[in-house]
């Protein structure tokens, strides 16, 4: 078995007075893409701002390669190797795509391949290079904040619902960059609603109710079998 | 775009957005507030005269109000004893000059100009200075919560001020500039003052060098996107405190010199110097945009010559006309001039 990458252990985290995870424990497999689905507010986006030390865990043990990242920075967590795209995306509107790209290649300079490849994967960063990025659609915002946080390579990269207000088509080309980072062996963490597309993605999936988990396993189980979709996630991929 | 140009865009840092395409309104409307006080003033030497005063006004509230626009807009810290350090750099510009009297009394232009760069480096480092303590034993532990950023950069003002009257005394002082640069240029009918034509310069060229240092260095796209979303900076491995910290101290620093500029200009001295920049300095950030140097400096001179036309022309309205402007450029610009913040 691969060892895990990720391994969140009894995590409860607050926000102000509300108590939002409430023990959350499950692992991350190296090389894998993990999907964690789940209702609106159950604690999706919580637990990956967790990871990221962008809320702090009240109590439990979050760690990266068996090392403890709980209650590091975020700066630090990030340096560690965990790249982040927020559900608001984190785009900075008034820079340049090319800036943009630029602060995420935190080395000063770019690996011109890999940005070559990274044009392959989204074309649209390669033409509004020059562009504000605050002009971009939103597809092509999303496709910026998963470049940016592909630019340099990592231990692990969290997404938070990649395709929240996205258009079919451009939800389309993403499954397609996506593919190609499954291919690349990027090791993914992804929170996601649109249950369609994280079963055409995922190799295991977290399903995660009132901050409990409820469920893990391997995606395949979920995805095919509607009583256990029905069960934990109030519908079927096949209805 | 072939791998060349690509490598070659990456690793030069500079805004690239077309020049056209930015939005030259807010300055449009200080030149039709000029061109306007033009017709209402009817003498083209008067009129000169109040735009270059409005300018220099202008100038000095930019100086000290551009640290605070970038402390404000990155750190979101409502940093309500920023006139402390204006108080300071004034008092440190008293205390140079009072050791050099010899340069600033000499009729000698190149003795006077280095006595000028001394105070204004003395009084820049030592309220930069003040400002690393005061953000490491003040500001650091009230990060996110506003109503407490305000009662204690309020009280850590007061207190700076007091300490300010123990060492210098609470009586007050006579500045005066060095002798090259008092006195007026005539031209025609106007008559220019020299160091308001100094402190046009100086405005001027800190306002370029900070819109330079913002759009093609690496510290300076930080800056702007910190502006914009602080969480992310750190998310993308960037150590946010540090910056946070440097951005304070030069802005406290920008402060101190401003305290120069401004107490030359006043030519008299007391502890309470600082505090009268202030509300003019937060209406400044308000309208031009927190965070945004460029709405800083066009809302700074857009407040000033404004301020300066109506109190020749209708001079009980001198200092209603400044809300009056900050009313109306809030009711159509309500994030300011230049919104960089989503606050």
């Amino acid at each position: 078995m691969t060892q895990p990458i990720l391994q969140l252990e009894n995590v409860h985290t607050y926000i102000e007075q509300y108590h939002i995870l409430q023990g959350i424990t499950f692992d991350v497999a190296e090389n894998g893409f993990t999907v964690i689905v789940g209702r609106n507010g159950a604690g999706k986006t919580t637990t990956l701002r967790t990871i990221i030390g962008l809320w702090q865990a009240k109590s439990g043990t979050v760690k990266l390669r068996g090392q403890e990242i709980q209650g590091q920075a975020t700066s630090e967590i990030a340096r560690a190797g965990v790249a982040y795209v927020p559900e608001n995306m984190g785009i900075f509107g008034d820079l340049s795509v090319r800036e943009n790209m630029i602060l995420a290649a935190r080395r000063g300079k770019f690996d011109t391949d890999r940005l070559e490849w990274i044009f392959g994967l989204f074309p649209p960063i390669k033409k509004f290079w020059n562009l504000a990025a605050g002009n971009l659609s939103g597809g092509q915002k999303q496709m910026l904040a998963i470049a940016r946080a592909i630019i340099e390579p990592s231990d692990l990269l969290l997404i938070d619902e990649p395709t929240k207000g996205i258009a079919p088509a451009i939800i389309e080309d993403m499954i397609d960059a996506f593919l190609e980072l499954k291919r690349m062996q990027t090791t993914i963490l992804l929170v996601e609603q649109n249950f369609s597309f994280a079963a055409a993605l995922g190799d295991d999936v977290v399903v995660i109710d009132d901050g409990q988990v409820v469920h893990r396993g391997a995606m395949d189980t979920l995805s095919s079998n509607p009583d256990l979709q029905q069960q934990y996630l109030g519908l079927a991929l096949n209805e | 775009m072939n791998r060349q140009d690509i490598s070659e865009t990456a690793i030069s840092i500079g805004s690239t957005t077309n020049l056209l395409k930015r939005d030259w309104l807010p300055i449009m409307i200080v030149i039709a507030a000029a061109l306007i006080a033009l017709a209402f003033v009817g003498s083209p030497s008067i009129w000169l005269t109040l735009t270059l005063a409005g300018l220099a006004m202008g100038m000095m509230v930019f100086i000290v109000a551009s640290g605070l626009t970038l402390i404000f807009g990155l750190m979101d810290v409502l940093n309500f004893g920023h006139g402390a350090f204006v108080t300071v750099g004034a008092y440190l510009a008293y205390a140079v000059l009072t050791m050099m009297t010899g340069l600033t009394v000499a009729d000698n232009l190149l003795l006077n100009v280095l006595a000028l760069i001394a105070v204004v480096v003395v009084a820049a480092v030592g309220a930069g200075l003040l400002g690393w303590i005061f953000e490491r034993i003040i500001v650091r532990r009230v990060y996110g919560d506003h109503l407490k950023q305000i009662l204690i950069t309020m009280g850590g003002m007061i207190v700076i001020e007091q300490v300010v009257m123990m060492i210098w005394g609470s009586q007050e002082k006579l500045i005066q500039l060095p002798t090259s640069l008092r006195g007026a240029f005539v031209m025609g009918d106007a008559v220019v003052e020299k160091y308001r034509l100094l402190v046009v310069v100086f405005g001027s060229v800190l306002f370029l060098a900070m819109y330079f240092s913002l759009s093609h260095t690496r510290i300076g796209l930080l800056i702007r996107a910190g502006v914009e979303d602080a969480e992310m900076i750190q998310a993308l491995g960037y150590r946010i405190r540090r910056l946070f910290v440097g951005l304070f101290v030069v802005g406290s620093g920008l402060a101190g010199f401003g305290g120069v500029m401004w107490v030359f200009y006043r030519g008299t001295l007391t502890a309470d110097i600082g505090g009268e920049l202030m509300i003019l300095a937060f209406i400044v950030i308000i309208m031009g945009g927190l965070g945004s140097i460029t709405g800083c400096f066009i809302s700074a001179i857009l407040v000033s010559v404004v301020a300066n036309y109506v109190a020749f022309l209708v001079p009980e309205m001198a200092m209603t006309s400044t809300i009056i402007l900050l009313v109306a450029v809030i009711s159509w610009r309500p994030r300011g001039l230049f919104p960089l913040t989503k606050r």
